[in-house]
């Protein structure tokens, strides 16, 4: 069953095949207010009594999953990147310790479930589901939607880059970011970078590769001193030639990389600008 | 004014990890303990709102969940210059309806005007805490906020939220509010050494936790998944290392 939960959900066409019954619930409010989104998946849940509610693991989910769940007294996770049915109990696997370890964790009643985007491939195809309509009663909503701001037009688009030097924490120093501009540029590479460095105000953010900045798929991406957050990863990993370079046998960055170095970036970055 | 920021002591792992006896948990032995990255711009923005607001008696007050090891987090926030901090005594292993369970009661005795949490811990990156107790409070609960600019004389939040790719929501949001603190959205200071040794006299006051619920999931397993998938290590030393990414760099880009 799919819900989508908008001031004009039948706009939507989520009749995706395998998609027995779509849901619609139309709430006043045109954008996401926390508020809104919570009451309108309340009163879904009531009507329907799901053994699983599964979200996205996004922005607006984090805004009312959490609140929800504890709400209706049902079990929560996020960041899940493995769903189970085990007879009755309801199965769902995340990661720890960025990705070192992995926990099951089960619940023997309903869930509200934020799932690791990318994980799963987008529904396609079309199918012949149902359609039902579930009222969302109308609630005070108590952070309220001003406008957006789209980022500034940026210089530089590493979306469409053939070939990504990104640099991460192990910088170090604003300083040392200089020679890996000047390395990018003599490898033919653009430069960009994950999150720590752009919020440090290193590095403006249109470089910046990840869930809240921009999705990359560049022929090569060469990872120097990333130890890949998941947020990173979402951003990157359907790169076609992941090379990493990290100090930390163990970073996460390893699990998605095709080719890994356990080495001192600034060793592998003096050795690489005599080569190009 | 008065503002309460919840925050975290992370525990991050090493190149090796055992497991605790009954294999639901990673062995503190192999943890090391530092107050979570998100929680130390959320001080930050406390203190910088109410050094704005400079009026008589306001307050930052830190609150945290666990054993004694965490009250080092609750010092380093005191030393950034938060006025008081207070320790809900919390046993094992916590999810995040736990903690705000445990967190709920000492809030809400607060009246702050303002609760801060982190977007999310560096370690569990669950991201769930904050808003199940801005649940818990009955306040509204704004996530990943990046910005927020207060209006003491309406008494209201004008707040940014992150979305994804970049795309900022202006969000207007009715105070008292919990609001998590996403990183960069200012530039934490450093505490002085001064500030730290000052910080020792402070005060850290220590509850039990009142009331229990159910929690948000329990931990069947917890294991270190499975390698093979992950990269082709390239050995050698740098220069070996060099040349070999020069060859797949010009190779894949041919």
């Amino acid at each position: 069953m799919l819900a989508v939960i908008a001031k004009d959900p039948a706009a939507l066409d989520v009749s995706f095949a395998g998609v027995d019954e779509v849901v619609r619930v139309s709430v006043e409010q045109e954008e996401f207010e926390g508020d809104v989104a919570l009451a309108a998946v309340e009163a879904l849940i009531a009507a329907r009594r799901p053994r699983a509610t599964l979200l996205g693991f996004t922005v607006n989910s984090m805004g009312y999953g959490p609140a929800l769940a504890l709400r209706l007294g049902q079990g929560f996770a996020s960041d899940v990147h493995a769903v189970a049915l085990e007879g009755d109990t309801l199965v769902a696997t995340r990661s720890f310790h960025g990705g070192k370890v992995h926990a099951e964790l089960e619940f023997a009643g309903p869930a509200v479930l934020l799932l690791r985007p990318t994980t799963w491939p987008p529904a396609e195809g079309a199918g012949s589901p149902t359609f039902a309509d579930v009222t969302a009663p109308s609630v005070a909503s108590r952070a309220r939607h001003v406008a957006f701001q789209e980022v500034a037009q940026a210089d530089v688009d590493i979306t469409t880059a053939d070939f990504l030097l990104s640099i991460g924490r192990g910088v170090g120093e604003r300083e040392n970011i200089e020679q890996f501009e000047e390395l990018a540029a003599k490898m033919g590479a653009v430069l960009s970078v994950s999150r720590p460095l752009v919020d440090a105000g290193w590095m403006s953010n249109a470089r910046q590769v990840g869930q809240s900045g921009k999705t990359v798929k560049p022929k090569v991406y060469l990872a120097l001193g990333i130890s890949g957050a998941v947020q990173h990863l979402a951003g990157m990993k359907a790169a076609g030639t992941i090379v990493a370079v990290n100090t930390d046998p163990e970073a996460a960055i390893f699990g998605v990389a095709d080719y890994g170095a356990v080495a001192d970036l600034f060793d592998v970055a003096e050795e690489l600008d005599k080569l190009f | 004014m008065k503002i309460v920021v919840c925050i975290k002591q992370v525990a991050a792992l090493g190149d090796e990890v055992e497991f605790s006896d009954d294999g639901l948990d990673v062995d503190p032995d192999y943890l090391e303990l530092a107050l979570n990255e998100w929680d130390g711009y959320a001080t930050e923005e406390a203190l910088r709102i109410c050094e704005q607001a400079g009026g008589e008696g306001d307050e930052v007050v830190v609150v945290s969940a666990g054993g004694e090891e965490v009250d080092a987090a609750l010092r380093r926030c005191l030393a950034m210059g938060a006025d008081r901090g207070v320790r809900v005594e919390l046993a094992g292993r916590a999810d995040p309806f736990t903690v705000a369970r445990a967190l709920a009661p000492v809030v809400a005795r607060e009246q702050p005007d303002l609760v801060f949490a982190g977007v999310q811990s560096s370690d569990a990156v669950q991201a769930a805490t904050g808003i199940a107790l801005a649940e818990l409070l009955g306040l509204p609960g704004v996530a990943v906020v990046n910005k927020l600019d207060w209006d003491a004389a309406a008494r209201r939040a004008r707040v940014h939220r992150e979305l994804e790719g970049g795309l900022v929501d202006v969000v207007d949001v009715e105070t008292p509010a919990l609001l998590t603190i996403q990183t960069g959205i200012n530039e934490p200071r450093y505490a002085t050494l001064r500030a730290i040794k000052q910080a020792e006299q402070k005060e850290i006051v220590v509850e039990a936790a009142a009331g229990d619920g159910e929690p948000a999931y329990r931990v069947r397993r917890m294991f270190v998944p499975p390698k093979g998938e992950g990269a082709e290590m390239l050995a050698g030393d740098p220069a070996q290392v060099a040349a070999r990414i020069a060859e797949l760099v010009k190779e894949r880009l041919a």
